[in-house]
């Protein structure tokens, strides 16, 4: 294996649902890399299909259907494994982090077991007890006082904190070399928001393991990420190094997002929420998706698709008229 | 615990005389007269009457009727619910005797039933939609549907008649007897009562079943690598069954009434064989001790279904 391969390559990945509706095409053709180690944000509005994107990874879309491009992972095919060997990569060398941890957790398994769970899983020769200290262990390391007595104890007995503590314990049970956490703090209190984050940065620390952070939150990217992704309409439409995204868009939903953001250079009157709404992705626009929506759209927009392509040193952006937007953002976006 | 259980204890109790109160005026209002049940209709001739005025006297049954209540009830705290007017023998002792046939019945009956139910439900659930789901739920609606008095009467037919497998009635072969003997008798009218009974369990399972299985701590179990397997066994299914309980407890009148029926077809010598004699009879005593004794049966179920629920589900706190 090269240096350069990166540890996860998502390529052109479409996931649809059938509903009575129709079919959703919840991610239309996404395409991003993690490397070993490095930090990747997952940006983009509710909806843009970044949970299903994350869940395509592990397999673990239920309902859906995997319509196309491939997930590699060290250059092994995920979607292409036997369901043995995807068994032993979930939680072992690719682990998750959920949304909700007030419901992420079984509710009438002790914390601790459930932790034990997921280390004997991946060790069948690991003793209970031995696995029952090293539970122990990791409780403690994420922060949990007490954590022989919190390991006896049910999820219900856990405040949401930490419940998110105790899956991201049992998330780096095995020393995953990817972390996936999808909106890790978006369910909890804004006060115990930033303690989860400063852990996961801990925990990320500890396991070297790259991580690929969902989130709707440009600052936590901003704080956390070496890279970002921009996702719009189950597609990703730029990406590249957190600084040159944030500094030199070159997508004009990304100038949108960053518009939008609260600053403390600027009154709350100035904010600039994006105009409209994602479209339905029962029948997406022909064209640029973000067309209905873009400042910059004319004809070519909304017939012809914008391919993923390069406009920078690993920055990519799906947009016709990328470099157009090198002169008309302005110095204001930047951080 | 003891504060629930004994507070449970005391309200058991305002029940227990609501419902005697009621089935004691109940059966007093039906129309007919235990007296003239016990006479056969050609043995009645004129000079019977007299001796009918005698008994209605002796039996109390031209007091008030509070006043007969006021009696019974006082005999009723000290444990003693009466005689039979057919057999003058103590209620308590019939039905006593009686009790344990129908608990054996009932509960094996029940074992059966979740013993179909839980693995049918679950294959049913997890292969929804196949094949294996609609036959688990045809045979859940056919077991509803075929009445089990009709079920019973074909199985004598079939297994006793035809095959001679089994014994057609009763609880044991007279002057044989043993586990094994009793066991070939319990087989059929336990099977038909828990096949009956599975129906409903089984479409219960599933449902919540699939419930369960699209709950977020199902993928945090197949995130972490479990097989198919220990996700449905371990997490899913676990939790799906906690509720079961309470659907089991609701389902056991219904199988009581079941068990009557059977226990006619069968001859089991139950409590329901015994009230519906005495329901016939219009035996006064004997039909409120049974309704005495079906409440105490729920009652103790549902206070065992309550402390279950204590035990598997950590949620639950009894206080
Ligand atoms: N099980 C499902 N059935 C039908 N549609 C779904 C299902 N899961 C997700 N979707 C749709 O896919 C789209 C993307 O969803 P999701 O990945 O959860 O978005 P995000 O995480 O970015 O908010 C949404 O429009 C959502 O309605
Ligand atoms: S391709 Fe056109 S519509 Fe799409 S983002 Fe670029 S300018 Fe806007
Ligand atoms: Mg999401």
């Amino acid at each position: 294996m090269t240096q350069s391969e990166p540890l996860l390559e998502v390529d052109d990945l479409a996931v649809e649902f059938r509903t009575d509706e129709g079919v959703v095409k919840a991610v239309d053709g996404a395409s991003f890399t993690v490397d070993r180690g490095e930090i990747v944000g997952v940006v983009g509005e509710s909806g843009s299909g970044k949970s299903v994107t994350a869940m395509s990874i592990l397999g673990l879309v239920k309902s859906g259907r995997r319509a196309g491009g491939t997930i590699r992972f060290r250059g092994r095919d995920l979607g292409a494994l036997p369901a043995k060997e995807l068994r032993s990569i979930r939680g072992g060398e690719i682990a998750m982090i959920f949304q909700d941890p007030m419901t992420a957790l079984n509710p009438v398994v002790t914390i601790g077991r459930q932790i034990v769970e997921a280390l004997r899983l991946h060790d069948k020769k690991l003793a209970k007890g031995a696995a029952r200290d090293r539970a122990i262990e990791l409780l403690a390391l994420v922060g949990m006082p007490d954590a022989a007595a919190r390991f006896r104890q049910y999820p219900h007995e856990f405040s949401g904190g930490m419940r998110q503590r105790a899956m991201i314990a049992m998330a780096i049970a095995n020393g995953p070399s990817l972390l996936i956490a999808d909106e890790p703090t978006t369910a909890l209190d804004v006060t115990i928001q930033a303690q989860v984050l400063d852990l996961l940065k801990v925990a990320q620390q500890e396991t070297q393991a790259a991580t690929l952070l969902i989130t709707h939150d440009l600052g936590v990217v901003a704080e956390l990420a070496d890279r970002v992704v921009v996702m719009y309409a189950g597609r990703v439409v730029e990406q590249g190094d957190v600084i040159t995204v944030f500094t030199e868009p070159r997508h004009p939903y990304t100038v949108g997002l960053l518009e939008s953001l609260p600053r403390l250079d600027r009154d709350v009157d100035e904010l600039h929420p994006i105009p409209g709404s994602p479209p339905s992705l029962l029948a997406p626009p022909p064209g640029c998706p973000f067309h209905p929506r873009c400042p910059l759209a004319r004809d070519r927009c909304r017939t012809e698709r914008p391919p993923l392509r390069a406009v920078g040193a690993a920055h990519h952006s799906a947009c016709h008229f990328a470099e157009e937007l090198a002169a008309v953002v302005p110095t204001e976006v930047t951080r | 615990m003891a504060a629930f259980v004994v507070r449970r204890i005391l309200v058991n109790i305002v029940v227990f005389i609501l419902i005697g109160i009621g089935v004691f005026l109940l059966v007093r209002a039906a129309p007919g007269d235990p007296v003239r049940m016990m006479i056969r209709p050609e043995d009645l001739q004129e000079g019977s009457e007299g001796f009918i005025q005698a008994r209605r006297a002796e039996l109390g049954l031209d007091d008030p009727v509070l006043v007969q209540y006021g009696r019974w009830f006082l005999d009723a705290v000290t444990g003693d619910l009466g005689s039979s007017f057919i057999s003058r023998e103590p209620v308590s002792g019939l039905l006593l005797e009686r009790l344990g046939p129908t608990v054996l019945l009932m509960s094996t009956a029940l074992g059966i039933a979740l013993l179909i139910a839980i693995p049918l439900g679950t294959i049913a659930a997890v292969r929804r939609n196949t094949g294996v789901d609609y036959a688990a739920a045809a045979l859940s609606l056919g077991v509803i549907s075929v009445p089990s008095f009709f079920l019973g009467i074909v199985a004598i037919y079939l297994f006793s008649l035809q095959l001679g497998w089994l014994p057609s009635s009763g609880m044991s072969t007279p002057g044989g007897g043993g586990g094994a003997d009793i066991l070939e008798h319990l087989i059929m009218p336990a099977a038909i009562l828990g096949l009956a009974a599975a129906g409903p369990l089984t479409r219960y399972v599933r449902g919540s079943l699939i419930d369960e299985l699209s709950a977020d701590y199902v993928r945090t179990a197949e995130a972490k690598g479990g097989s198919p397997v220990r996700v449905v066994g371990r997490h899913a299914l676990r939790n799906s069954l906690i509720p079961l309980i309470t659907i089991v407890m609701i389902n056991i009148p219904q199988m009581l009434a079941g068990a009557v029926v059977l226990e006619q077809v069968f001859a089991w010598p139950g409590m329901g064989q015994l009230a519906v004699r005495a329901v016939n009879t219009q035996d006064y005593p004997v039909i409120v001790g049974f309704a005495l004794y079906v409440a105490a049966l729920v009652l103790i179920c549902n206070l065992l279904a309550d402390l279950a629920y204590a035990v598997v589900d950590p949620r639950v706190k009894v206080t």
